[in-house]
């Protein structure tokens, strides 16, 4: 209930300040959007059409009441609904949000145990360094040279779209999901080397090991389940650069999805759309990482109390 | 003060050993500085213009006159990355003084003073932080306009509400230090606390904090740029290069690939660096000071309080 009691507030500053961002900002949307030929009663026309004609006040009211009945106003450039614009881009960038946290936890988990296990060693030492060559290389880098490789150059995965029966979905999944999964699993790899060796110094560890149980045994059973808490934290504190990542990718793979639609709402200066994108992804942000928190009941029954 | 300073000198040596005890560290060094001092002298190193076209010379693959080679209007690839890191550099130093300016201001806020000032710190800054950084980046840009203060802005915008939550954990962690009491049982006035007590013992994990940033905010303006709302063409970076050479990946690789290198290494290089002055600075090798961030902590969101305290669960 805590948690809710914050993100009920949070979500409502977020939902305002998107308002606030389209509409107080220097530039007119309309203006922009008719480009410079743009006549003095086109510009004038297109305000009303977009109700910018009106007091703020007033158009808060129109923003809170489309809020409320899920209708968040006609796109200009895809003469669409936006609703139903978000409904068929939202699917694409939640697969793909999946496909990269499912790369970077497989990734970046083991190689982040391999690492505290075998600390001091070279296979440390190699570990590490490759998460940290991960956290450095953009999405759009990994993009570029995954789909040289393995679209072009051995053509054996699509370089573009997003498939419609499920093979191709599935085929079309891989090569964006470990783009943006790559940069992801360094982070999850150093957060995990970090909280495994500080829980490997903890005495029942080392009562287990006495015990006689085998290094397998001690960390599936007694390290790694509470070495997890941070790492979903970290997974769940990044699902938004994670959502950023996908954007990227969508570009890199001709992919549709929200990061397709929001690069073309903003080359069109289609706002509404831009509004909706921006709305989408902090309700994506937010009702995730309330997933995420409830994901720690399960991994730690003490945070459940 | 003069444990202070001798705490400083401490850590200075220790940041001294980490830099010459790993070679990476080293080289890292080297490669920051050198990257800086030709982005600072290009214009006056013998190289073509960045923006010169020449048809003769289009898509011509490295060669002696032109080292990394041609684009497809036959610009000079090397002159161009050059002329990128100037950019992508002054965007890394550009966000990191905007983000440590404005992001301490408010650590200190909502971690030295309590009720609502803080409290309003900590709901706007959740508020900010329930944006994904990259399309808040976006907008902004899209919004404002695209130069080289507008990207730096839009980029901080993502990243100040972070640099803040970071440097309020350190500021209240501080705040509860003996020194700090003694201070204010002797009667020292608020602002000279804060300053001469609680942001001078802040400074180290700060400046951890910062050099960790560069590689984000350099990360993001070639985001930026790849995405195409970054700084556009002609004007060369990193990120509108990559973009660029993605139509001709296969006849002339050249064109991605010698940008998305300079990207890496400057990016690893900072990691490398912010790594070693994190590790010369950490706590459990270094008997006093203030808490030291991590990168972990600082590349990404911290959501919530109640999310961004995994400690707060008893391991």
């Amino acid at each position: 209930m805590g948690r809710l009691g914050q993100v009920v507030p949070t979500t409502v500053g977020a939902l305002v300040l998107v308002f606030l961002l389209m509409r107080v900002l220097p530039g007119d949307p309309a203006a922009a959007m008719l480009g410079t030929n743009a006549t003095a009663q086109g510009v004038a026309d297109l305000r009303a059409q977009l109700g910018l004609d009106k007091s703020i006040p007033e158009q808060f009211v129109e923003y809170v009441w489309g809020l409320a009945r899920l209708d968040l106003g006609r796109s200009l450039a895809l003469r669409a609904p936006v609703t139903s614009l978000l409904a068929q881009a939202l699917g694409p960038t939640l697969l793909l949000t999946i496909g990269g946290t499912l790369v970077s936890v497989l990734i970046g988990v083991p190689l982040g145990i391999l690492a505290a296990v075998k600390r001091g060693r070279w296979t440390d030492y190699l570990a590490s360094t490759s998460a940290l060559l991960g956290i450095s290389v953009p999405v759009f880098v990994w993009g570029v040279l995954l789909l040289r490789a393995f679209s072009l150059q051995w053509p054996i995965l699509p370089s573009a779209g997003a498939g419609s029966t499920p093979v191709e979905i599935l085929k079309a999944l891989i090569l964006p999901s470990i783009a943006t999964g790559f940069f992801q699993a360094g982070l999850v790899a150093r957060i995990t080397r970090s909280s495994m060796l500080s829980i490997l110094a903890n005495d029942y560890v080392r009562t287990a090991k006495a015990k006689g149980l085998g290094a397998p045994a001690v960390i599936g059973n007694h390290a790694l389940r509470n070495a997890l808490i941070p790492v979903i934290t970290v997974i769940g504190l990044n699902l938004g650069t994670l959502l950023g990542g996908a954007v990227v990718a969508e570009t890199v793979f001709t992919r549709p999805g929200l990061g397709r639609l929001i690069l073309d709402a903003i080359a069109a200066r289609d706002y509404p759309v831009i509004q909706g994108v921006m709305i989408v992804s902090v309700v994506f942000v937010v009702v995730l990482n309330l997933f995420v928190d409830m994901l720690y009941g399960a991994a730690d029954p003490r945070v459940r109390a | 003060m003069s444990s202070s300073a001798s705490d400083h000198k401490r850590v200075l040596r220790r940041l001294g050993a980490t830099v010459l005890g790993n070679p990476f560290v080293g080289v890292s060094l080297i490669f920051i500085v050198l990257i800086t001092l030709l982005a600072v002298v290009v214009a006056q190193l013998p190289l073509p213009n960045p923006t010169e076209q020449s048809v003769l010379f289009r898509l011509k693959p490295p060669s002696a006159e032109h080292v990394l080679g041609t684009d497809r209007l036959g610009r000079d690839i090397l002159s161009r990355i050059l002329w990128g890191a100037r950019l992508s550099l002054l965007v890394g130093v550009g966000v990191v003084a905007l983000s440590a300016t404005l992001g301490t201001l408010l650590g200190i806020v909502a971690g030295y003073f309590k009720g609502w000032p803080s409290e309003l710190v900590l709901r706007l800054t959740d508020i900010l932080l329930a944006f994904p950084p990259l399309i808040l980046g976006m907008v902004t840009v899209t919004i404002l306009g695209n130069n080289l203060l507008t990207v730096v802005l839009a980029i901080s915008v993502g990243v100040v509400p972070r640099f803040a939550r970071v440097a309020r954990g350190t500021i209240l962690a501080i705040r509860e230090r003996d020194y700090v009491e003694a201070a204010r049982a002797l009667g020292a006035s608020t602002p000279r606390i804060v300053v001469q007590h609680v942001l001078l013992n802040a400074v180290d994990p700060l400046i951890v904090l910062c050099t960790l940033l560069v590689p984000t905010a350099i990360l993001t303006e070639a985001l930026l740029s790849f995405l195409g709302l970054g700084i556009t063409e002609p004007t060369p970076t990193w990120g509108n290069m990559i973009n660029a050479g993605q139509l001709v990946l296969v006849e002339a690789p050249w064109l991605s690939t010698f940008p998305a290198l300079a990207i890496v290494l400057t990016v690893l290089a900072f990691n490398l660096l912010g790594d070693a002055n994190r590790d010369a600075l950490d706590p459990a090798v270094r008997d006093v000071g203030a808490p030291v961030p991590s990168l972990d902590a600082s590349v990404q969101p911290v959501k919530t309080r109640a999310s961004s305290e995994p400690a707060a669960v008893p391991s």
